[in-house]
Order: C-alpha cells, then structure tokens, then sequence
C-alpha cells in the first residue's frame, strides 16, 4: 500500500481537486450534531467530528428507493434514476468504513444487488482518523482501523495526513494533485504509530466479543431480554442509526386512477411489530422482548455464524439514539456476567 | 491547475437484476378448495418457460402487480417443466389480488429460490411424506419428482390428512395415486360429514399405526400447521427417527428471497437461503424456528 502524506495547509487545494472526482460529501454541524451531506463550500466541512446521526449506509440503501416501475404494458422495467451520480465522502471514519466493508458482503454473494453495488462503486471514500468519545467502542469490535474499503485514508500526524492509498481510484486522485503529497520519513512513521498507541488506550468503553456467540445461547433464556422488553420501545431508532442494520421492506405504489406504479423498498425495522408477521395473522415475534433478543442475537450472533464476526462496529450510535438508554455495551457485559462497568 | 480524465461511472449490469419480475401468462386457474387455488403459470419468455428449472422444495416470488410480492411454494414438479403450478391460500393483501385475476392475466416471477430437497441425499431411500392440512402444497413437487423417478427412490409412504373430504388439497389427484400400487397412500380425515369417504378416518399421527416404517433407511418430509408438526414430530422421535432425517418446510415473511432484507431469519438462518427446507435437528438448535 501506497504511503504518503499531505501537508494540513494543502488540504483545500487537495479538495478542490478531489471535486473534480464527484460531488464532495463531508460530516456538516447541524444543531447541535454532526451530518453527512453535500457541501456547498469546504468551509462547511467539520472534519473533528464524533459521529454523524445517520451512518454511510444513506449513500448505498437509502431510507426509500424505487426499484422498478411498473407498467402494464411494460412490465417491471428498472429504476435507475441516479445510480450513476458520482460522490465523494470526505472524512470517513474507520468504523463507518469497516461497516461498509461488513454490508459490502450482504449486498453481494450469490444475489448482487445492483443498486447497492452501483452506488458503491461511483462513490469515492476518503477516510480520516478521530479520537474515540465515551460512546465509542469499536476497538472491542476490531473495527477501530480499516484495511481496505477506502481509496484514501487521512491519519493526522500534526503537520501533515499521512495518507494511506487504498485504492487506484485513490491513487488517481493523488497523481492529479501534481506535487502536493509527499514522501513520508521514518520520523513520520514514528509520530503515525505513537499517536496509534495513543488512541488505542483512549477507549473508555469495552466489551468483549471472544466467545460471546456462545454465550448468546448459553442465555438465550436469560431475564435480561424480559427487563430490556419492558425497556424498550419498539421504535427502531437503533436500527435506522446502525451502520450495518438493512433491514427493508419492499412495497409497491400504485398511481391513484391507474394500474401502473412503482416498487419501492425502505429502511425497515426488526423491531417493528410487522416484521415477522406473516399473511393470515401468524406472527413469529410478537413480543417487544423476544424482538429486541432477536436484534441482539442476530447481530452478535447469528451474523457472526453466517460472515464470521458480528455486525456491529461499535460507532456507538444505537447508544446516542435510544431514547430509553439501552446501551449495548452494558447489555453485553451483563449477559458476560461484567457489573460495574465504566460508562458515563 | 489540474485536469482530470474523465471517471467512467460504472452502470449496474440490469439485466441480472436479482430483483427483477419476469412476466409470466395466468393459463390456469383451478379451484382446489375454498381459498386455495391451483394457479399455473407459464414464462412469457418462451425461452425461459423451456429452460426454467427448480428443486422440489423450491419456492418463488410472486408478483401481482400493484398489490405486491410474495413468497410461494412451487407445487409442481421440476421433472413436468414448462409451467409452474403455484398452490396459492387466499389471505393477505398479494393473494387476495390474485384471486381478482383472470385466465390469460400477467403476473411477475422470480427465482426459484431456497435450498429445496435435499434430492442427492434422499436417493436411494425410503420417503415418508407426512402433510396435514395445507402441507401438501410444498411436498406435492416432491412426490411427482419422486414417482417420476420411481426407480430412484426405495418404499414412497404418503400420509395426508385433512379436517374433511372437502378441505383435502389435491384430493382428486391423491385418491387416483391411492391404486398406485408403487405408492403406499394412507389418506385421511378427522371428519365425513357427507359420508362416502373410502379411506381412513382418523388423526393423520394415527397412520403410524398402519404402516411399518424402517427409520435408518427413510427420509421423512413433514409439512402442516404447528398442531400437525408437534403430533408428527412426536410418532417420528417415538420411532427414533434420526434428527436430521426429518425434513421440514418453513414459511416466514419475506420481502426478497435472496437473503438480503432481513425478514425470514429464524435464529441466524435465513428460510430464504438456508431454508426453507430444514432438518429437525436445525429446528432444535434454532430457537426461534417452531
């Protein structure tokens, strides 16, 4: 992998150039919170950001999309409107990346799903490096730093980013800076993984996910889902605020007057009291505990089995989100047998 | 300062859109019982209605359009390709558009889709089939594979039961196999209302008590509502019926059938995927699934 770095005074000579790759993303301040979205001047760009309120996931699977229109004469034909719009997110953190690395795989397999994989691929990523928060745990869930799913990754060293090349499109993007990166030193290299050491030890929140599937079974009884249902409010903010929930539902729309319409899917959540109902009025998770046991058990368990770790980031936005402070971290260490552990 | 070559936008390759209805013709409709009508379809695409093929067990998405789409089982056998015969209940918002369809009217399908029968594994032996209720609409591909490769297969056992005569899907078709002298048919009914009922009159577990069957060498494929499997499971594990010789057909909500939007899992398996055909022994180490 390609190793630079990018003096922190080029950098809006550097986003300039990037524009030119496609419409610049970055995390805005927005009351109070941070959102991904389209810049209208780099200015607006706060790259010292904690999180975003909703995750990368918008730009991929958005909350609602049309599939297919259908026509009677037609049948269903496609809907591609926007799929081949070109983006730039600027200033990615790496578990956000990591979660598109975890939904990449979803979204393929046997089934591509061509809008998801679409969207992925006319979408640059450049990440940048952040100081964990009292939410954050996504060293527990190894996904403090990303390996790949990035064509450039930002890691400030204080003059400078050193820059980690993911991709040839990232590289592109360096090469049409002309002279604006340069060379890293070993003294660069040194400050990269004192500060890497530094942030590693910063983690005020931790859970242990070594043999927690097991554990899982072990308590699939456990009174914990009964307290967490009384607890929960079935309002699914979690899920729309996880990076790596995709859960969605698909309807169809029809135009009032006519017999044509369109498909559409969006976001959808397991905590929905319809998300395993069945036609005829069966329903395979009634109960508000049995909904929120299966979203814990899906995501740290059952994924685990099907793609070999849990879906689940630590970004600690399903903590900001719950309005009752279910706070996954606390469930876990307790299903582990952990009291008192630090939060707050 | 700087000039860029231009970024090819890469274009979704549309035509394997997994997503994607095929249109497909209405060519018959045939009322098997109240609310539950035997729908055949076949591809527009003439092409694609030749070549389409499924494993028993397998089901589709079927679209009505404007009201939906919904998983169903495919009822016929993939050794009488060329048309789908779709057993189709009449009770939610897709199938009650269904009903209000015509011969010759459009529908969209998709697939086929799920793990169906295990066929490589159930060669060579005996197959019990046990369907109570609507059960018979995922076994029915099954058993017309199996007769249509009579040689494949060592002793076919069917059991069915329903309430009455008239609830029996299939009930022509079962009672013409029930001379067959290749097929061991026990059919049965709790009730004869009308009386002139020529088979069993019993609970469909009853039938365990006709017949003799050698667990180690037989595949048992059970379908019906939840009362059917308990009393089902229950004969089978009586005659120590290895676990993961029961096989099992599961419905569960579903929005894709490719294992993307999250509905059908039970436990961590998705019925889309990993189902929805299951061993007993999945049953029992999914805590979600009956």
């Amino acid at each position: 992998m390609k190793v630079l770095k990018l003096p922190k005074e080029k950098l809006d000579l550097f986003v300039s150039v990037v524009q030119q790759f496609g419409e610049v993303h970055a995390p805005v301040r927005q009351n109070g919170n941070y959102v991904f979205r389209r810049l209208d001047r780099w200015s607006e760009a706060c790259l010292d950001y904690s999180r975003t309120i909703l995750p990368l996931k918008k730009y991929f699977l958005p909350p609602r999309e049309a599939l297919f229109r259908y026509r009677p004469a037609d049948g269903y034909v496609p809907a591609v409107e926007g799929l081949d719009k070109r983006i730039v997110l600027f200033g990615v953190h790496a578990c956000d990346a990591y979660a598109l690395n975890i939904l990449d795989r979803v979204f393929s397999g046997k089934y591509d799903d061509p809008c998801y994989q679409a969207r992925r691929r006319n979408t640059a990523v450049i990440g940048i490096d952040c100081r964990p928060d009292d939410r954050c745990f996504c060293r527990s869930m190894r996904a403090d730093f990303v390996d790949r799913g990035f064509d450039l990754f930002l890691y400030d060293i204080g003059e400078y980013y050193q820059t980690l090349v993911g991709t040839a499109l990232g590289d592109d993007m360096v090469l049409a800076t002309g002279p604006l990166f340069e060379p890293v030193t070993q003294q660069d290299i040194d400050e990269y993984k004192r500060r890497s050491s530094i942030k590693r030890q910063a983690f005020r929140l931790d859970v242990e996910i070594r043999d927690l599937p097991e554990i899982f079974e072990m308590e699939y009884q456990s009174e914990i889902w009964d307290e967490l249902g009384e607890k929960c409010l079935s309002c699914g903010s979690c899920s729309m605020v996880c990076p790596t929930c995709y859960c969605f539902d698909v309807f169809d729309d029809v135009e009032l007057g006519s017999r044509a319409g369109e498909r559409a899917r969006q976001w959808d959540s397991c905590l929905f009291a319809s998300h395993a109902l069945v036609a005829g009025g069966e329903n395979f998770r009634r109960g508000r505990a049995r909904r929120i046991k299966f979203r814990y058990y899906h995501k740290q368990r059952g994924f685990v089995a099907e793609y070999g770790r849990p879906s689940c980031v630590g970004c600690g936005r399903c903590i900001a989100a719950c309005p009752v402070q279910i706070n996954i971290s606390e469930v876990i260490n307790r299903l582990r047998g952990i009291h008192n552990v630090p939060s707050r | 300062m700087f000039q860029v070559a231009e970024v090819p936008t890469y274009q979704p390759v549309l035509n394997r859109n997994p997503y994607q209805p095929q249109m497909a013709r209405i060519v018959r409709i045939y009322k098997m019982v109240e609310d539950n009508y035997l729908f055949t379809v076949r591809f527009l695409d003439d092409q694609l209605a030749a070549t389409f093929r499924h494993l028993p067990g397998q089901f589709v998405m079927l679209s009505v359009p404007g009201a939906g789409e919904a998983p169903i089982s495919i009822s016929s056998s993939p050794s009488r390709p060329g048309v789908l015969e779709l057993c189709v209940r009449r009770v939610g918002r897709v199938t009650n558009a269904l009903y209000r369809l015509k011969t010759n009217e459009l529908v969209g399908v998709r697939g086929p889709y799920g793990n169906g029968f295990p066929i490589q594994r159930l060669i060579g032996n005996d197959l019990l089939f046990a369907a109570g209720g609507l059960g018979m609409a995922p076994l029915r591909s099954l058993l017309w594979y199996a007769l249509d490769n009579r040689e494949k297969f060592k002793r076919i056992i069917l059991m069915c039961g329903s309430r009455q005569p008239a609830d029996m899907l299939f009930r022509e078709e079962l009672l013409s196999l029930a001379d067959r002298p290749d097929l061991e048919c026990l059919l049965t009914v709790d009730a004869d209302p009308s009386g002139g009922w020529g088979h069993y009159l019993a609970l469909l577990p009853k039938l365990f008590d006709y017949v003799t069957i050698d667990p180690s060498r037989t595949y048992a494929a059970v379908c019906g509502p939840p009362v059917v499997y308990r009393f089902i499971l229950e004969r089978l594990l009586a005659l120590d019926f290895p676990k993961d010789r029961i096989l099992m057909s599961l419905e569960r909500r579903m929005k894709c059938g490719i294992g993307k939007c999250g509905h059908c899992s039970v436990g961590y398996k998705y019925t889309c995927l990993q189902g929805p055909i299951f061993t007993y022994w999945d049953a029992i180490n999914l805590p979600e699934m009956i």
